[in-house]
């Protein structure tokens, strides 16, 4: 099979498609996490991917100082990191609610420059190990390719997460509670809801979820200050295709641009750095609110 | 009932549900009440009427803590309100029906009905009341809150306050813009809610249907109270209110 004359290879093509599910797996959790946030905050949450990275650290250190393993590191992680997210908010974002979003997104990149800064100046800018856990080891045969068993859990583990988010915003009371207080919290408070505490929490809980994908990606990635940086530029790009405060839109478009991407690599590598921000420009042009935001 | 009984006054009047005392109200640099004097008797339905802009649903924000500012005695049952978050004055009974209704989009009407959560443990309407109250609701329940008409609106506005116990209901013009025969269905409900002991402020620039359905009346102009009589009173008065509503 041969494409813009590249030989296709149907392993390189299933290959590419993996790791763009990987990714998209990634890029779902990151970029859920900020619309969760922005719907509520109005914030464009520009310390996400330091959570990320933080997130990983968390995992790093429960294994070395302590000795809690991946599964442990799972749990308390984002809960460590969610938790300092909502000290964050409380102490800074707060303080700058009513104001021109630009505050709060100066300040946010600042806390990401901060926060990545600390850890360059401890670990340096070079990785830490992090292997996967042994329940995970090996590879699946599935005949026509080799899967190894840690990637699957990851796309697995996001896909559920990412569902889960969805199910309890969309069908639940406490979803209820967020969508409503998303539209008019002034009037939500106005029946006796601690409208402000949940705020609060939904940063951390979106601060939890960029957590949660750092610790699925320790295995992956090396835990190094600079992973979150990287990623994040992808995400931001994402959420805008997607369109912001959109929670499905945003689970849906991190899962298909990871795999746009992988393809891009197998039938023109030279445009899968690239890919994404094209599309992001041309969805601007056409529709600037998103695939699936509201005008 | 002793209970009954220490709540009345030596000159028979009902206990005073709400007592605001120089309420005064600022959104960011604008001074809208200068000092406004009010107070509603428990089971009483009680009219503020004024021109537009004379400061009515500000009052209503103000005594709700949705104000950027406010300053003097709100007091709710004997509790000053005037340092309380919007959260804690709901949780105390104080429910309020806005003028824009702010039915939520992005729910159904049954999440919109249900959202409120329990400000008491007694008192609050029971679902099948609320549904016989509004039958078109029992309707629309899986609809989306955007997808309403302007009365089914209206309706939803003030049945989900109505499922919460709170006991003193601030409905703010909740005829505007109304077709007639939904107008009268409200007047009924109002009247019922009365009859069954809710305590209610109502703003209102429909004159007729205010006064149909008001013990009493204050009229505000420029952010403050001006006059205030009884429906018994409401004859002798008609030529100030011309004069001071255009009515």
């Amino acid at each position: 099979m041969t494409l813009f004359g590249h030989a296709i290879s149907m392993p390189a093509l299933y290959g590419q498609l993996l790791i763009g599910l990987i990714n998209g797996s990634f890029y779902a959790l990151l970029s859920l996490g900020l619309a969760v946030i922005f719907g509520m905050l109005q914030i464009v949450n520009f310390a996400h991917g330091a959570f990320y990275m933080m997130g990983a650290f968390a995992a790093y250190f429960l294994l070395t100082l302590t000795g809690l393993d991946y599964w442990f590191a799972l749990i308390l992680s984002p809960l460590i990191i969610g938790a300092i997210g909502a000290v964050v908010e409380r102490l800074f974002l707060k303080r700058l609610a009513g104001f021109d979003p630009l505050y709060s997104l100066l300040l946010t990149f600042g806390l990401a420059l901060v926060f990545q800064g600390l850890f360059q100046n401890y670990f340096g800018a070079s990785g830490m190990p992090y292997s996967i856990p042994k329940q995970l080891a090996g590879a699946w045969n599935l005949g026509f390719m080799f899967l190894p068993v840690y990637r699957g859990w990851v796309i697995v583990a996001s896909v559920v997460v990412c569902l889960g988010t969805w199910l309890v915003i969309e069908k639940t009371k406490l979803g209820a509670y967020l969508r409503a207080a998303t539209e008019n919290p002034t009037m939500v408070r106005a029946f006796g809801v601690n409208v402000p505490r949940m705020v609060t929490l939904t940063y951390g809980f979106g601060v939890a979820l960029a957590a949660f994908a750092g610790v699925l990606a320790a295995p992956i990635a090396q835990v190094r200050p600079g992973m979150g940086a990287d990623i994040i530029a992808v995400v931001f790009a994402v959420v805008v295709i997607g369109g912001m405060g959109s929670i499905l839109g945003s689970i849906v478009t991190g899962f298909v641009l990871g795999v746009v991407e992988g393809l891009t690599k197998v039938f023109y590598p030279e445009a899968s750095n690239t890919v994404v921000f094209v599309i992001m420009a041309i969805v601007l042009l056409v529709r600037p609110a998103g695939l699936f935001g509201r005008a | 009932m002793a209970e009954a009984a220490l709540q009345r006054s030596g000159d028979g009047a009902a206990r005073l549900a709400l007592e605001i005392r120089g309420l005064q109200a600022w959104y960011n640099e604008s001074h809208i009440l200068h000092g406004v004097d009010l107070d509603v008797r428990e089971g009483e339905v009680v009219t503020l009427l004024g021109r537009n802009g004379a400061g009515k649903t500000t009052t209503l924000k103000a005594i709700m803590g949705i104000v950027g500012k406010r300053s003097g005695s709100v007091a709710f049952n004997g509790r000053e309100l005037i340092n309380l978050p919007i959260e804690r004055i709901a949780r105390l009974g104080v429910a309020l029906c806005p003028e824009e209704r702010a039915i939520f989009a992005s729910l159904t009407v049954k999440e919109n009905l249900f959202l409120p959560p329990a400000v008491a443990k007694t008192g609050a309407m029971s679902v099948d009341r609320i549904y016989a109250l509004f039958p078109n609701l029992r309707e629309r329940l899986s609809s989306g809150g955007g997808k309403l008409s302007g009365g089914e609106q209206q309706m939803l506005a003030i049945a989900r306050i109505l499922r919460t116990g709170a006991r003193f209901l601030m409905l703010d013009e909740p005829t505007e813009g109304l077709a007639p025969v939904i107008i009268q269905q409200i007047g009924r409900t109002i009247a019922e809610l009365k009859r069954e002991g809710f305590t209610i402020l109502l703003v209102e620039q429909n004159f007729r249907f205010a006064s149909t359905l008001a013990d009493r009346f204050f009229v505000m102009e420029h952010g403050r109270i001006v006059d205030a009589f009884a429906s018994v009173e409401l004859e002798g008065r008609m030529g100030f209110l011309h004069e001071t509503l255009g009515v």
